[in-house]
């Protein structure tokens, strides 16, 4: 056989008992630094209708801006013992999904500055073969008009990527799979 | 000044694309638009490494789930998972879900009018070892239908969940047995167009792995993408 990658195959319709489980779309504790936020939306397909077997991954920075990862280089100084960065939340029957974290501090750019404060998305589901990629930001972060990726999608997507704050601490993150106001997806 | 390792961009003939109408759920999930390119930071090359809460053990055995045995044809999976230029990488979250021998899922949105299994979940979480290996004990899960089209059924299959190293290395995929006659119908394996690349998702038989008067073996290594030869440079 000849080598390369494994490709990827869908995750189905029949994942939750191995992939979810209660809490783990809640990423901090009441030890955890930084402010504390909730993220909420609702997945949908391209006839608006919600999409009740998707899996969204999320994986961040905490409050200064350090991911728990041995490559990130600032661990000694930055990491918060009571946050690891990573939630997973299968959506329910109405397509809705909810994860409460903190908001993450900027990271490190490749190009020596900072990007905005931002945590990365998976979204897997059926009838998707591969992964989804995309990014939450916050409004009204003064490096969002400097941020690298922000900077590459054309003014009129670039708010997809953007939650909407419904309250003080809540956002909203709709992601629409398909259409022409479809989310923003990366290819990282 | 720090220096990270990027990942190679994802070999597009060995993947799927999420477009693929004779799948037919694709046809109102896949986006239109392309995805846009961006360069790999510390968002990327950093990644979860395991689920909090999972029980990581170095080997599964899930046919002896709730105090009884599974029915069915006992198999030990087994392989290596290595990074794109063949190494093993160690401490690699495996989750794994499959049907049962009648081919139901424990899952309550299953319909198949197939037999639940007690004493199977058909559900498990394992980490590779330091050589980058990995073994389960489980049964055959059995094929089952799908609405997909006429008279469809998936060939036999166990899906794996999998963290690489960092964000950009994930994957998740679904193992086949060899010789299965569905393959070949299946919509879900065929949206791999390269013929070589669809053959990395079909196990070995081993008679190696196999243990006489238990079980056969089957061998799976799972290749995730490659990693740049040479750091590019960020700010501390
Ligand atoms: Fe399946």
């Amino acid at each position: 056989m000849k080598f390369g990658p494994t490709p990827w195959q869908t995750v189905g319709p029949f994942f939750g008992p191995a992939l979810v489980a209660p809490g783990l779309d809640v990423l901090a504790d009441s030890h955890t630094r930084g402010q504390r936020i909730f993220i909420e939306g609702q997945v949908l397909d391209g006839d608006r209708s919600p999409v009740p077997d998707a899996l969204i991954e999320i994986w961040q920075a905490n409050a200064v801006g350090c991911y728990d990862h041995p490559e990130d280089p600032r661990q000694d100084k930055a990491l918060d013992p009571a946050f690891h960065g990573f939630g997973r939340a299968g959506t329910d029957k109405s397509g809705c999904f909810r994860f409460a974290t903190i908001k993450p501090g900027p990271v490190p750019g490749v190009d020596g500055g900072l990007q905005a404060p931002h945590i990365n998305v998976s979204l897997f589901a059926r009838g998707l073969l591969r992964r989804l990629t995309t990014r939450i930001y916050f409004p009204y972060e003064e490096l969002n008009a400097s941020d690298p990726v922000l900077k590459l999608l054309p003014e009129p997507r670039r708010a997809s990527l953007i939650v909407k704050q419904v309250a003080k601490g809540r956002f909203r993150f709709d992601i629409l799979l398909q259409g022409d106001d479809e989310t923003v997806f990366l290819e990282i | 000044m720090a220096s990270l390792v990027g990942y190679q961009p994802e070999d597009e003939a060995s993947h799927p694309p999420n477009a693929y109408p004779d799948y037919v759920s694709t046809r109102k999930r896949a986006p239109v638009h392309p995805p846009i390119r961006i360069a790999h930071t510390l968002s990327e090359i950093t990644g979860p490494r395991l689920v909090r809460g999972a029980s990581v053990l170095e080997s599964l055995d899930l046919t002896r789930g709730s105090g009884g045995e599974a029915l069915g044809e006992r198999v030990i999976i087994s392989g290596r998972v290595l990074d794109g230029n063949g190494r093993p990488i160690p401490n690699i979250l495996l989750e794994i879900w499959q049907a049962n021998a009648a081919g139901r899922y424990a899952h309550e949105e299953d319909r198949h009018d197939a037999p639940l299994d007690p004493h199977f979940s058909g559900a498990g979480c394992l980490l590779s070892d330091a050589q980058g290996r990995y073994r389960f004990v489980t049964i055959r899960p059995g094929a089952y239908p799908w609405a997909n089209h006429y008279n469809a059924w998936r060939p036999s299959h166990i899906h794996f969940s999998v963290f690489g190293p960092g964000f950009a290395s994930r994957l998740i995929t679904q193992m086949y047995f060899p010789g299965d006659p569905l393959l070949a119908l299946d919509p879900i394996f065929n949206s791999v167009s390269a013929p070589e690349a669809r053959d990395r998702l079909i196990a070995a038989f081993d008679v190696e792995t196999t243990i006489p008067e238990r079980a056969l073996g089957y061998r799976f290594d799972i290749v995730l993408r490659g990693r740049n030869a040479t750091p590019m440079e960020t700010s501390r």
